[in-house]
């Protein structure tokens, strides 16, 4: 009855519908983004580590000849001749690309002086084998006398199989990284996280003064690649390092460098976490435990650790998983003992064995993708520990206390600062240790390896338009993903796109960008080698925080927003920008902070996609020290160190100006 | 303020005309020569080749190796000036290269010129296995320096020897290869096992052993002559020696990259690249180049360095490369850092 007195007219919904068309599009555009630079490659590099050379024995037939060079055998097949003789072993037919079979092998009475002379040819078009270096092939008859065919080698042919991984566990060398790599993670995780909460606990527990300072200089290794601490470590404690006599007689080349300079890397991140997770306290809690009698020592055992176990989780999560696919620290300081991530480097760059590489990589994204799916069922269990009738706890001043937890934070403080502080001395030194007199001439970084002063600017621009385009496609998609009604499986399609960069290590991640971007048959093959291609990556591979840190930004604001505008006919781009930008500012400018911070000192992606003409700081830091010019190496990862504290003043200066404009609501 | 305009309008005209009225070529060169020495060697030849320019593409030999095959079906390269030889055979395995006769090819050395006909590279320079010896750091250790490959077993030395990986640089591949056919398998294997008792670790990359002797990081660098007569000019405290029983040594070549679009101007560079100029050019760094009779001495480094080098068969390297580095792995890649 009701309805029919209903005036006609348009439905409400349409135009939200509308809206929602749009927007749905948008999320569809940017998972495409992500299938483009994430899942593609992946899945390239996937089926590449199946990609199998073998000695393919059947495709090659011999005849031989006798004294005269003119009666012939019955042709045989070099399968037939090795089953007669095993001279070649299935171990030794497992091939790379590069490997070569002595034809000879075949024939155990073979003399180079003797008159005979032999006959081969493929049994398929693809046999292929080298006379000398001379490419050969074919599947007609070819005729050599005995000293050029000891100048015969096979060529292996490609197939699909699990050969490259039989290959892997059976090589010691390669497979023994496995274990160096997860052992080299758990410890560091196990200091970081001591060291990273005994400093939260001091910041967010005690009245020390200089707590401000403090929290200053524990960001101080976010703005360095990890190579630097890795040189650092070199100048402190090498062979000529100047507080050698500490190492009593170890080498800081392997394990014990490795660990050290991954707990400076590491700290920040796990600072933040537990710092975050130590901030909020019930002090009910404690007034409860000191009313029971408890001893301080329980409480902290019981109230306080309990209270922060999701930080601290999710922290050990984040160090052991940065620890286990880093690359550019264990490259510098690692010496002999081999890691992972170092490995797939060797393999591709030192042995041009892509398919190993693959290999490594597939091996390297299991850890990461465990402790990711680890970390986020532990995340969904987490409950909110304040609730509206809690009474934050406020530290009691205790001299004493303040004074330990001020000391503490103080030697942290000199451990960082004196990494850094180590690598700028070094930089400026002229000849060390024969010459400690200082120069400039370690900045003349045209004259060596890496693309001189060019890299360093191209690193800047790399940054500026990571920062840009990453800012804009990340809160796009974060904005689409939490404001879009319905379209649930979509929705949480995208999430898991999104969240997928987090496990994938930038090594993994660059290696696959070859495969994928650097097929002739790609249409998107143009942008191999270019600008561009390091953007993809950049943005890419640190997607996972960013779209976090919008999400975060975004959950924030009233859901009703949305339904308003759309009762009030207003389309959602105009809420977007005239409401929604504005609001999460704060976050926007986060957001590209970190990704320029990131893109500035990441060498782990970028490593295999540079071309000449985008060289880049990180990189060059990378390739001096490989090259053994450690100095100029120390001096362009300090210009990147004093771009990434310039760049943080500058945020820090526009987001004052442009907070105190936009966000004056927030203070009522 | 029109008229300045329109004059400046029309002197760019003119420049663009004049430009466009020489036929210029630009060359991708990839290249593996030593940073400090690109902008030479492209001065100098565009100079004797005014029409022709070269774009430089430069990373280190593995990178550039690696870069090429990643490259080979779709190649960006018009010519390889500068990159190991062994690379280009791997490279000619491959058919990537295109074989050319530059003009005057005959007055080469014939170990620095591909053994097909017509030859599919040409070499320009040597580089040879050396020691670079830190004397500070020997003297405060009471070492002597050694003299020969078989010196380095001795075991006063165990921990201040560094030596590239075979696996992941190619001076690391030549020591190893140039052992293999001075000592026999069997020999030079017994030595490589002596010798990475001393070892203190294996670099990736082949100069940097001689920079950690000249930064006394190390006492012993195992590597090639440039980067000792380098480091010597900086200051650094090291000796340069040329082991007794003879040094491996590679080629820096030239090659034409098959499918290139600019294959007169290609061959142009490459007719270049082996004239005597172009050896003097050469000589500046390197002191074997492959036109004889034009190497000069080069400051720090002995007179007769070429008389050091051992007759290397670059094919049977480059066609045991593969084995050979799997048997190096499995024997020292696999053990944990020799305790210093």
């Amino acid at each position: 009855m009701t309805t029919l007195s209903l005036p006609a007219g348009r439905l409400p919904r349409h135009s939200v519908s509308r809206d929602d068309i749009v927007k749905r599009g948008l999320m569809v555009a940017i998972s495409l983004y992500l299938i483009l630079s994430l899942a593609a490659p992946l899945y390239v590099m996937l089926s590449k580590s199946m990609s199998v050379y073998r000695f393919d024995l059947t495709q090659f037939e011999f005849q031989v000849s006798d004294e005269t060079a003119t009666v012939w055998s019955e042709p045989r097949t070099a399968a037939a001749l090795n089953a007669e003789s095993s001279a070649v072993s299935a171990d030794d037919l497992r091939a790379g690309s590069d490997s070569r079979l002595a034809a000879t092998s075949f024939f155990a009475d073979f003399s180079f002086r003797s008159p005979v002379r032999y006959r081969l040819r493929g049994t398929v078009d693809e046999a292929s084998w080298l006379v000398g270096s001379t490419p050969g092939g074919g599947t007609e008859w070819q005729e050599f006398d005995s000293n050029t065919f000891r100048r015969i080698v096979l060529r292996p042919s490609s197939t699909f199989g699990l050969d490259n991984f039989t290959t892997y566990f059976a090589t010691p060398s390669l497979s023994n990284s496995i274990r160096n790599s997860a052992l080299m993670a758990t410890i560091s995780t196990v200091i970081t996280i001591s060291v990273a909460f005994a400093l939260a606990y001091a910041l967010n527990r005690s009245n020390m003064p200089f707590k401000g300072l403090v929290r200053l200089v524990t960001t101080i290794p976010i703005l360095v690649p990890s190579l630097l601490p890795g040189i650092a470590l070199i100048y402190l404690f090498g062979n000529q390092g100047l507080l050698k006599p500490l190492m009593m007689g170890y080498s800081i080349y392997g394990p014990i460098g490795i660990v050290i300079g991954s707990v400076f890397f590491t700290l920040p991140h796990a600072f933040l976490i537990i710092s975050t997770a130590l901030a909020v306290a019930d002090g009910r809690h404690y007034e409860a435990a000191a009313s029971l009698g408890s001893s301080k020592w329980r409480t902290f055992w019981v109230v306080t650790v309990p209270g922060a176990r999701f930080g601290i989780i999710s922290a050990m999560f984040v160090v052991f998983t940065l620890v286990i696919t880093d690359f550019g620290l264990p490259k510098v300081i690692g010496g002999q003992y081999n890691m992972l991530a170092v490995d797939i480097y060797k393999q591709v760059i030192g042995q041009q064995n892509f398919e190993m590489g693959a290999v490594v990589s597939v091996i390297l994204l299991l850890p990461a993708i465990i402790a990711f799916t680890v970390d986020r069922i532990i995340q969904r269990r987490q409950v909110a520990l304040l609730s509206a009738r809690s009474v934050p706890y406020a530290p009691r001043p205790s001299r004493g206390f303040d004074m330990l937890c001020l000391g503490w934070c103080l030697a942290v403080a000199i451990f960082l600062v004196g990494i850094i502080g180590i690598c700028q001395f070094a930089a400026l030194v002229k000849l060390w240790p024969y010459d400690m007199s200082l120069s400039l001439k370690n900045y003349a970084f045209d004259l060596m390896d890496g693309g001189g002063w060019a890299s360093y600017g191209n690193s800047i621009k790399l940054g500026l338009l990571t920062a840009f385009f990453g800012t804009i496609v990340v809160f796009t998609g974060a904005y689409m993903v939490e404001k879009t009604q319905g379209f649930s499986a979509g929705r949480s399609a995208f999430h898991f796109l999104a969240m997928l960069p987090m496990a994938v290590p930038g090594m993994v991640l660059g290696l696959a960008y070859i495969f994928f971007f650097n097929d002739p048959s790609n249409p998107l093959n143009a942008i191999y080698g270019t600008m561009v291609i390091l953007v993809v990556s950049t943005v890419t591979h640190f997607y996972t925080v960013s779209h976090l840190t919008a999400l975060t930004a975004l959950k924030q604001m009233d859901a009703e927003f949305e339904p308003v505008a759309a009762s009030l006919k207003q389309p959602f781009h105009k809420l977007f920008f005239r409401v929604t930008v504005p609001v999460c500012l704060p976050a926007i400018l986060d957001i590209s902070i970190y990704l320029f911070v990131n893109a500035m000192t990441t060498v782990s992606a970028v490593v295999f996609l540079y071309s000449t003409d985008t060289q880049l700081a990180s990189v060059a830091v990378l390739n001096m020290d490989d090259a053994g010019d450690i100095a100029p190496a120390a001096a362009m990862g300090m210009m990147i160190f004093y771009t990434n504290v310039a760049a943080r003043l500058v945020h820090a200066g526009v987001s004052t100006l442009l907070l105190s404009r936009t966000q004056r609501w927030r203070a009522r | 303020m029109k008229s300045s305009t329109s004059i400046v309008i029309a002197a760019l005209a003119a420049a663009l005309s004049a430009s466009a009225a020489f036929a210029e070529t630009t060359l991708t060169v990839y290249t593996s020569v030593e940073a400090v020495d690109l902008d030479r060697y492209k001065q100098t030849f565009e100079a004797a080749n005014p029409d022709i320019k070269i774009d430089w593409v430069r990373d280190s030999t593995g990178v550039m190796t690696a870069k090429l095959l990643a490259e080979k079906n779709n190649p960006q390269a018009d010519v390889v000036w500068g990159v190991a030889a062994t690379s280009l055979l791997l490279l000619k395995g491959e058919n990537m290269l295109e074989p050319y006769s530059p003009v005057g090819v005959e007055k080469l050395d014939p170990k620095f010129v591909d053994s097909a006909t017509p030859p599919s590279w040409v070499g320009m320079d040597a580089y040879v296995a050396a020691l670079c010896y830190n004397t500070v750091e020997g003297e405060k250790l009471g070492l002597t320096p050694p003299t020969s490959w078989a010196d380095l077993l001795k075991p006063e030395y165990k921990g201040h020897v560094i030596m590239p990986n075979p696996n992941s640089s190619g001076t690391g591949f030549l020591d190893v290869s140039a052992w293999i056919q001075m000592m026999g398998e069997e020999a030079a294997w017994a030595f490589m096992d002596g010798l990475h008792e001393n070892i203190a670790a294996y670099t990736h990359s082949g100069s940097k052993p001689c920079k950690l002797a000249a930064a006394g990081e190390t006492v012993i660098g195992v590597s090639f002559e440039f980067p000792g007569a380098k480091a010597k000019k900086d200051g650094a405290p090291i000796e340069i020696i040329f082991p007794t029983e003879g040094s491996g040594w590679e080629a820096e070549a030239t090659a034409i990259i098959a499918g290139t679009a600019n294959l007169e101007a290609a061959r142009k560079l490459v007719d270049w690249s082996i004239t005597k100029e172009a050896n003097e050019m050469y000589n500046v760094g390197y002191a074997v180049v492959a036109y004889p009779g034009v190497a000069k001495p080069v400051e720090f480094l002995p007179e007769d360095v070429a008389s050091k080098m051992i007759e290397n068969d670059f094919e049977w390297a480059a066609n045991n490369r593969a084995a050979i580095l799997k048997e190096w792995a499995a024997r020292y890649d696999g053990k944990s850092e020799p305790k210093t």
